[in-house]
């Protein structure tokens, strides 16, 4: 099947995705899932921005969260516990001209794959990050994780578990190279899409953490934020989030943040009594691995070849 | 100048080695001997001798650091035996490769005599001393004023001794200077003219030093091949392999004795368009690599054992997902942190047998330097016709050692074809093995169609998660078929010596140029002994035991370890056999015997031939009949 150049730019033109274009099965998460919300937000924005389904890759490690390729009708990578940011890290090197998101959970992100997170925000790669934290494993039945807060009886900690909880935006705004980090509450759908979509469009390694509740082992967890809306810090700024008048009704705790304020983004995210919600930080500014490290010549056989005899002249011994 | 009345000596080979504490440069003396006897048209292999410590103290029998160079008159496969020749700085590294058992009986040594005047008595007796030992255990020992003779051209000796020293060889082996002096200009080429001159200014009175003060001379003639020849070691090898074969990524975290590929590769892949990337460790590197090649281009990690280990759990994901991969690992004396920088063949059975269930993947071992290149080819073209896990299992001792081979031909079908973006037809599915070979077309991001969701978990032909018995089974069986695939286009590997006879050797990987040449030498005498070198361990080739069959004993080669018969609580029921030995058996249900050691050093001609002599007394009857 041959078409001409233009014919084929015409048909790309033409081409028109629905919300039904991007689902792949029915979601085996339990009633009143976060991950169902962070689904429909990811789903509409795969839409609105018209993303190829074939140009486009989720990338995934091991938990409940990590099935969420499965959901999509675009290419998917579910693959170990821990590893999802390295392999989409490679799918960025080796082709640019995918799209790439990852969803990781707390146990996957902030456990098992905690080296790669801190180097990954380091390599600044162009993607797009989901961490569902819902702050307990779930696929393996109610174990605390490193987000779980102190005193959390599981499985593993019967007695309450003892550790002061890691704060994954504290830990993200910590590392030199940070680019893009945000935080959603999966149960305010608006800012969720809003959020989901200004990671998106950012150049570079996108962080989102999204709050996220599990119905099955933590039912009440979040039920004091749920029922005081003033516990969430709306963060706006002309640069960040905007929040419509709707929202802006509910949710009256509202600060101006300047996404550009990496010190006041420390502030922000080290304040764990308020759930955040917003743009904490973006700077465009900092440059991309695969573009500090991507080829500028075309590699053509000649060109492998010529490269190769330049090797092999060096060293060879006979004749000189 | 005096001339002494000169001996010159033909000899067939000889075993040169140039040690000192690390850092005086003997390691750039014995590379540099080795590439002049090259030019000469000598066969060589020589070995890099390094202390498991950067800096060990100066003057210490552990900290011995240099290069050990077999000059042959024909090709040479391997190392040799004992050292015929040693040039020391000083009397103590000296004494560790006595005590190591290194050196030939009578061998020569030419040891700077500065020692004996040092200021510091115990230094000056301890010289001394060690000398007078020396001398009454048989050895030659000429005292050589080197330090003395360098200063009137260097302010500082130790900096120059190396190329003083690589004069006197040069004299010694009757080497053509004037090829020395290139060398030289070539090794310090990056540096200044001035470096270079002095350099061959320090060569030159070695040279002549040797000429006026030495009363012999060795000759091994050389025969300079037709064909142009190359020599690199065999990491550099693997790394003008991953240029060669198109790969475009390779994910690597440090580790000896591995990470000297990496280096050179970080020097040169990015001038055709290569990236090395240091991954934060090896899992990160192994999943790297794992996300490139699912993307399209087929890529490589490069480790040794221990990171081997660490990829394990990655490895058996790219089995499970068929995504192809090469991984190098340069095996090291094991277990844990083992031996880095030591010789041993010990990750055979974890190469194939690694990661947990069925894991089934290809493992290949190069056994020469030039079979370091061009098994990277294979492998990268076997991973991606069979959407397979390729394993290349080097060693430290193919790592370090360097050898010429004649230098490759480039050929486009070396080159991994471009990204394959052409869309998917209607109906094929991610996963739709064909019953006879289990192959299944790869479904590369960007193919129009092919959206699916590649998993790590038990999945269907569409790859949908799948826990029932029937896709379970079902892709497990395919996966394997696709060995069994391999297998079938797998040459049976040519005997070494005669189609039959009293012993079968059989060996893989590092081993081979040792084992032909005690083979060699013993068909010379008349024995019935051949040998058999696998290169594809898993899966083996076909025809191994009709081969086998036609020999009265069978059994293999190999540097890990297996229990000693003689052990007084080591018997049939409990004798644990070498990996390889423990594949032939299974697989040809004969009663392969073994011999093995773990010594950290390539396995010696000489060890093996009178391993075969021990187990061939019957030949002995058999040939005086």
């Amino acid at each position: 099947m041959t078409m001409m150049a233009t014919e084929c730019l015409l048909q790309l033109c033409e081409q028109r995705y629905e919300l039904e274009d991007y689902q792949s099965g029915v979601p085996r998460w339990c009633t009143g899932c976060g991950d169902n919300a962070i689904l429909a937000a990811v789903q509409r924005l795969c839409r609105d921005e018209g993303l190829r389904p074939e140009k486009t890759v989720f990338v995934s490690g091991i938990g409940c969260s990590s099935r969420f390729p499965h959901y999509m009708r675009t290419y998917g990578f579910h693959g170990i516990h821990g590893r999802a940011l390295p392999v989409a890290e490679g799918v960025r090197l080796a082709r640019p001209d995918l799209t790439v998101f990852v969803n990781t959970g707390d146990g996957d992100c902030c456990s098992i794959g905690a080296a790669h997170w801190i180097h990954a925000i380091r390599y600044n790669m162009n993607m797009t990050v989901f961490l569902h934290d819902n702050q307990i494993y779930g696929l393996t039945k109610m174990q605390a994780s490193p987000t779980s807060p102190r005193g959390l009886k599981s499985n593993t900690t019967p007695r309450g578990s003892t550790l002061e909880p890691l704060q994954p935006l504290s830990v993200t705004l910590g590392v030199q190279n940070v680019s893009f980090v945000a935080q959603a509450v999966d149960w305010i759908p608006e800012t969720l899409f809003d959020i989901v979509k200004a990671a998106y469009h950012h150049k570079g390694f996108s962080f989102v953490r999204i709050v996220q509740r599990c119905p099955e082992w933590l039912p009440k967890m979040w039920d004091p934020w749920l029922h005081d809306p003033q516990r969430i810090l709306m963060l706006k700024h002309k640069d960040g989030m905007q929040l419509s008048e709707g929202l802006g009704k509910v949710y009256k705790n509202q600060a101006q943040h300047d996404p550009s304020n990496l010190d006041r983004a420390r502030e922000i995210a080290s304040n764990t009594d308020l759930i955040p919600v917003g743009i904490l930080y973006r700077n465009p500014a900092v440059p991309c691995y695969e573009d500090l490290r991507a080829s500028r010549e075309l590699r053509t056989t000649e060109y492998l070849r010529k490269g190769l005899e330049a090797e092999f002249d060096k060293f060879t011994v006979w004749p000189q | 100048m005096q001339t002494a009345q000169k001996t010159t000596t033909t000899l067939k080979q000889h075993i040169v080695e140039i040690i000192s504490d690390s850092g005086e440069g003997a390691q750039r003396c014995g590379q540099s001997l080795g590439a002049i006897a090259a030019r000469m048209g000598n066969g060589i292999w020589t070995e890099e001798i390094i202390p498991a410590e950067i800096r060990p103290p100066a003057r210490s029998v552990a900290g011995a650091s240099g290069n050990r160079i077999r000059i042959g008159s024909g090709r040479v496969t391997n190392g040799g035996d004992e050292t015929d020749l040693v040039v020391a700085f000083n009397e103590q590294v000296l004494l560790g490769r006595v005590r190591a058992g290194e050196l030939q009986p009578g061998c020569i040594i030419l040891l700077e005599n500065m020692w004996r005047s040092n200021a510091d008595p115990v230094i000056a007796a301890s010289y001394a001393e060690t000398h007078r030992r020396l001398v009454d255990a048989g050895y030659r020992v000429l005292e050589i004023p080197m330090e003395q003779e360098c200063r009137a051209i260097v302010a500082d000796p130790r900096r120059g001794k190396n190329m003083f020293a690589l004069g006197i060889l040069c004299n010694l082996y009757s080497l053509e200077l004037q090829l020395a002096r290139e060398q030289i200009a070539l090794a310090f080429g990056k540096k200044d003219q001035g470096v270079v001159a002095q350099n061959v200014k320090l060569l030159e009175a070695g040279h002549a030093w040797a000429e006026a003060h030495l009363d012999f001379r060795f000759r091994i003639p050389a025969e300079r091949s037709k064909e142009p020849q190359v020599v690199i070691n065999g990491n550099t090898a693997i790394a003008l392999g991953v240029l060669a074969s198109g790969m475009e990524i390779c994910a690597m975290y440090p580790i000896t004795p591995a990470t000297s590929a990496s280096h050179y590769l970080s020097d040169v892949f990015e001038k055709v368009g290569g990236v090395v990337h240091q991954a934060e460790d090896e899992i990160a590197a192994c999943a790297f690599a794992i996300g490139a090649s699912y993307a399209g281009k087929c890529t490589v990690t490069i480790t040794s054992g221990p990171g081997y280990s660490l990829k394990q759990e990655a490895i058996g994901l790219a089995v499970m997902g068929e995504i192809p991969l090469v991984v190098v690992n340069v095996q090291r004396g094991g277990p844990s942190t083992g031996q880095p920088t030591k010789v041993e063949q010990g990750d055979l059975l974890a190469a194939i047998f690694g990661s947990h269930g069925d894991a089934p993947k290809v493992v290949m071992a190069p056994s020469t330097i030039e079979d370091c290149f061009y098994s990277i080819i294979t492998a990268r073209r076997i991973a991606e016709t069979f959407n397979m896990v390729v394993v290349v299992l080097s060693d430290a001792s193919l790592a370090t050692s360097q050898q010429p081979f004649p230098r490759p031909a480039f050929s486009e079908s070396w080159i991994a074809p471009p990204v394959d973006q052409s869309a998917i037809p209607e109906g094929m599915k991610p996963y739709d093995w064909n019953a006879a070979t289990g192959l299944a077309r790869r479904f590369i991001p960007g193919q129009a169609n092919g959206m699916h969701t590649l998993t790590g978990l038990a999945h269907d032909r569409e790859s949908h998660v799948a826990y029932d018995a029937e896709s379970n089974e079902e892709s497990i069986h395919f996966r394997s078929l696709k060995l069994a695939a391999l297998q079938r286009t797998l040459k049976t590997p040519p005997v070494f010596g005669a189609p039959e006879g009293d012993l079968l050797v059989i060996g893989w990987g590092s081993t081979q140029g040792a084992i032909e040449e005690a083979v060699a030498s013993l068909r010379e005498e008349g024995r019935r002994v051949s040998s058999l070198h696998v290169r594809f361990l898993q899966p083996l080739p076909g025809g191994l035991k009709q081969i086998m069959q036609r020999f009265g004993q069978v059994m293999t080669i190999e540097g890990n370890w297996s229990d000693r018969p003689g052990d007084a609580i080591i018997d049939e029921d409990n004798r644990r056999y070498s990996a390889l030995a423990m594949l032939l058996r299974s697989r040809t249900l004969i009663d392969v015997d073994c011999w093995s050691e773990v010594k950290g050093q390539p396995i010696k001609p000489g060890a093996i031939r009178r391993v075969l002599l021990e187990r061939l007394p019957a030949a002995m009857k058999e040939t005086s009949r």
